[in-house]
């Protein structure tokens, strides 16, 4: 076995790991190849950096490419995914051609890799045409959408559709964002990495450390929000949230971190207006971090009470998934991928509105013991549900499924 | 005589979109008319190995969506009491479904109806199972077994067992009938456990109580 499934052994049982070794069985030396935008930030990313060495370390030919492109086209493909999200977003005809002509070079220059390989994994829109420019492909295509598409603008869906459309199968993370489309769609939530630097145990002083980085008082109570300054991660509506909470709770203090993504021009814009609502209260921090900063956010995680995810469109939400596995109840907004993790009363709550989350967050700190429990029971579901190991198991079924061809059962000795 | 080995395997299922969804009563009864029984299956039996709670509300989807997507508390109640395990097939579950369903919109003044983001999704499931590499030699060694399997085994061996076996009963039963004199009273009480209103966890203990009861007796 290889060491970091040795590792993974340890936090998930022995058995977990045999039933990837018997899925993969078939698979050994395939040539796996997958392709996305941006190799830092973003959860697309982190679930790479996690799933390709764990499919070569299960003796799959695994592999990991990045199309590149310049200023338009990710403005071009921001416009595709806030459309995929809801937004009316009008993409002009020069953003267009600029989109197919960027995948159009990238398909050439990787030509070689994606026209040998037995499998090629598309994520999300911003690479979809590279199939249509590769046309003496070998191996099976799958679109992977990671954004909540449940109800797209319908103009750039339908312009996105006909790329999507000639893959042999797509992979939705809930059934919600799936589409009416002619190939396959299976349903696979994404997961958390347990023990990359963003979710590994922390020694006591590595949490110490954040309260005097960013001048943080231990002893009085915290909530924290991790996220992208992203319109649809809401984080104005978080300063309202905590505003209407501290006027109860008036200890009470607030950390907003983020960091960007090479692939987002808009994170600027949010940011100022961010820095715009919260003023000159002291007590919200607003911490823009570096992409790499994976044991800065891990230990305010944990050094969070109670953790906010306030987003009113949200693919799944890693960063939901991560402060369960801390331990920690989320206040969760009541959309997309949240819905599958926070479970009212469970692992935390649900709200549709900067009220809702005031309440709850009330509710939290007044009633501790709750903290605690909720934080107990969420963690154990994310060990449950959300590890990666999950996730590469239903990758692997997917795998066997469309390249052995194996119908509605699969039968592995 | 030589007894041929329980092989124990477990299994997990995987998810896929049929592209299909209700918004409305009426439209769900239009897709149970023609969808493929696996995704009736899938949200009858599904729930069992799905990301929840023990304990859930309701133990099939169609009951939790006409509860919290309709706001039917009616509708919920009649659907939630249809029992899988009472139908010989998935058409007679359909058919079943279809008539509790068409028995709400007859009495209804309107057609119940739910919010754009509440929509009933149908979902079917492909199945993958593992073989756990651990085989049962006689039945005294059941209790031992039972009480060490992964709620997939159980999935496996006591639900999707249903679909697999020529008159529809477990696996382990099915062994059973094969082993000496077929255990006829053992074959009995497993018959009586419920595998629908119950939890994996709990059929788990339930089927490790029968066999440790019986063990010793043979």
């Amino acid at each position: 076995m290889g060491a970091l499934l040795d590792a993974l052994s340890e936090i998930t049982g022995e058995e977990v790991i045999e039933h990837l070794h018997q899925l993969a069985e078939p698979l050994r030396g395939m040539k796996v190849v997958h392709v996305n935008s941006t190799r830092v930030g973003g959860g697309v990313a982190e679930i790479l950096h996690m799933l390709v060495p764990l499919k070569q370390e299960l003796g799959i030919d695994a592999a990991w490419e990045v199309i590149e492109g310049e200023a338009d086209f990710y403005r071009c493909t921001k416009g595709f995914h806030n459309a995929l999200q809801g937004g009316a977003v009008a993409v002009s005809e020069s953003l267009i051609r600029n989109f197919e002509e960027t995948n159009r070079k990238n398909a050439e220059t990787l030509a070689p890799k994606l026209r040998d390989a037995d499998l090629v994994v598309i994520h999300d829109p911003q690479p979809a045409p590279l199939l249509r420019y590769t046309p003496q492909r070998k191996g099976k295509w799958i679109w992977r959408c990671h954004i909540d598409a449940s109800r797209p603008y319908r103009a750039v869906w339908k312009y996105l559709r006909r790329f999507v459309a000639e893959y042999d199968a797509s992979i939705f993370s809930l059934a919600a964002f799936s589409q009416a489309l002619p190939i396959p769609q299976y349903l696979i939530p994404p997961s958390i990495d347990p023990l990359g630097e963003k979710n590994r145990e922390l020694r006591q002083e590595e949490i110490d450390a954040v309260y005097g980085q960013f001048d943080l008082d231990r002893d009085r109570p915290l909530i924290v929000q991790v996220s992208r300054f992203d319109r649809w991660k809401d984080p104005i509506g978080v300063v309202e949230a905590y505003k209407m909470a501290k006027r109860f709770l008036p200890t009470l203090q607030l950390v907003l971190a983020g960091g960007g993504a090479s692939d987002d021009p808009e994170g600027e814009a949010v940011l100022a207006e961010v820095r715009e609502a919260a003023s000159d209260d002291p007590d919200i921090h607003i911490l823009l971090l570096p992409a790499d900063a994976h044991t800065t956010i891990n230990a305010l995680q944990r050094a969070a009470d109670v953790v906010l995810q306030k987003s009113t469109k949200e693919g799944f939400g890693l960063t939901v998934t991560e402060a369960m596995w801390k331990g920690k109840p989320v206040v969760g907004g009541n959309t997309g991928g949240i819905r599958l993790q926070v479970i009212n009363h469970h692992t935390g709550f649900l709200v549709s509105t900067p009220e809702g989350a005031a309440l709850r967050i009330r509710y939290l700190f007044n009633n501790r013991e709750r903290i605690d429990e909720m934080g107990r029971k969420a963690r154990e579901f994310v060990r449950e549900n959300f590890l990666m190991t999950r996730h590469l198991r239903e990758y692997l079924t997917l795998m066997v499924t469309l390249t052995l061809g194996t119908g509605n059962r699969v039968e592995l000795e | 005589m030589k007894i041929q080995e329980f092989v124990i395997r477990d299994c997990a299922l995987s998810a896929i979109a049929t592209g299909r969804k209700a918004q409305n009563l009426r439209e769900l009864r239009g897709h149970l008319l023609d969808v493929h029984p696996d995704a009736i299956y899938y949200h009858f039996w599904g729930g069992l190995l799905r990301p929840r709670f023990d304990d859930p509300e309701f133990n099939n989807d169609f009951a939790a969506w006409a509860r919290h997507g309709l706001h039917d508390h009616l509708l919920a109640e009649r659907l939630a009491i249809i029992d899988p395990t009472d139908f010989d097939d998935l058409e007679g579950l359909r058919a079943e479904l279809i008539e509790v369903i068409e028995e709400r919109l007859d009495e209804s003044e309107l057609v119940p109806w739910a919010k754009a983001d509440e929509q009933f999704h149908f979902i079917r499931s492909q199945i993958v199972v593992f073989n756990t590499r651990r085989t049962i030699r006689h039945p005294k060694n059941l209790a031992a077994a039972a009480a060490h399997m992964s709620l997939g085994s159980v999935f496996f061996h006591l639900i999707d067992a249903r679909r697999r076996t020529p008159d529809g009963v477990d696996d382990f039963r099915s062994w059973l009938r094969d082993v000496g004199d077929g255990y006829p009273e053992l074959c009995r009480d497993i018959a009586s456990v419920d595998p629908y209103f119950n939890t994996l966890h709990n059929l788990r203990d339930q089927i490790t109580s029968i066999f440790r009861r019986h063990s010793g007796r043979k």
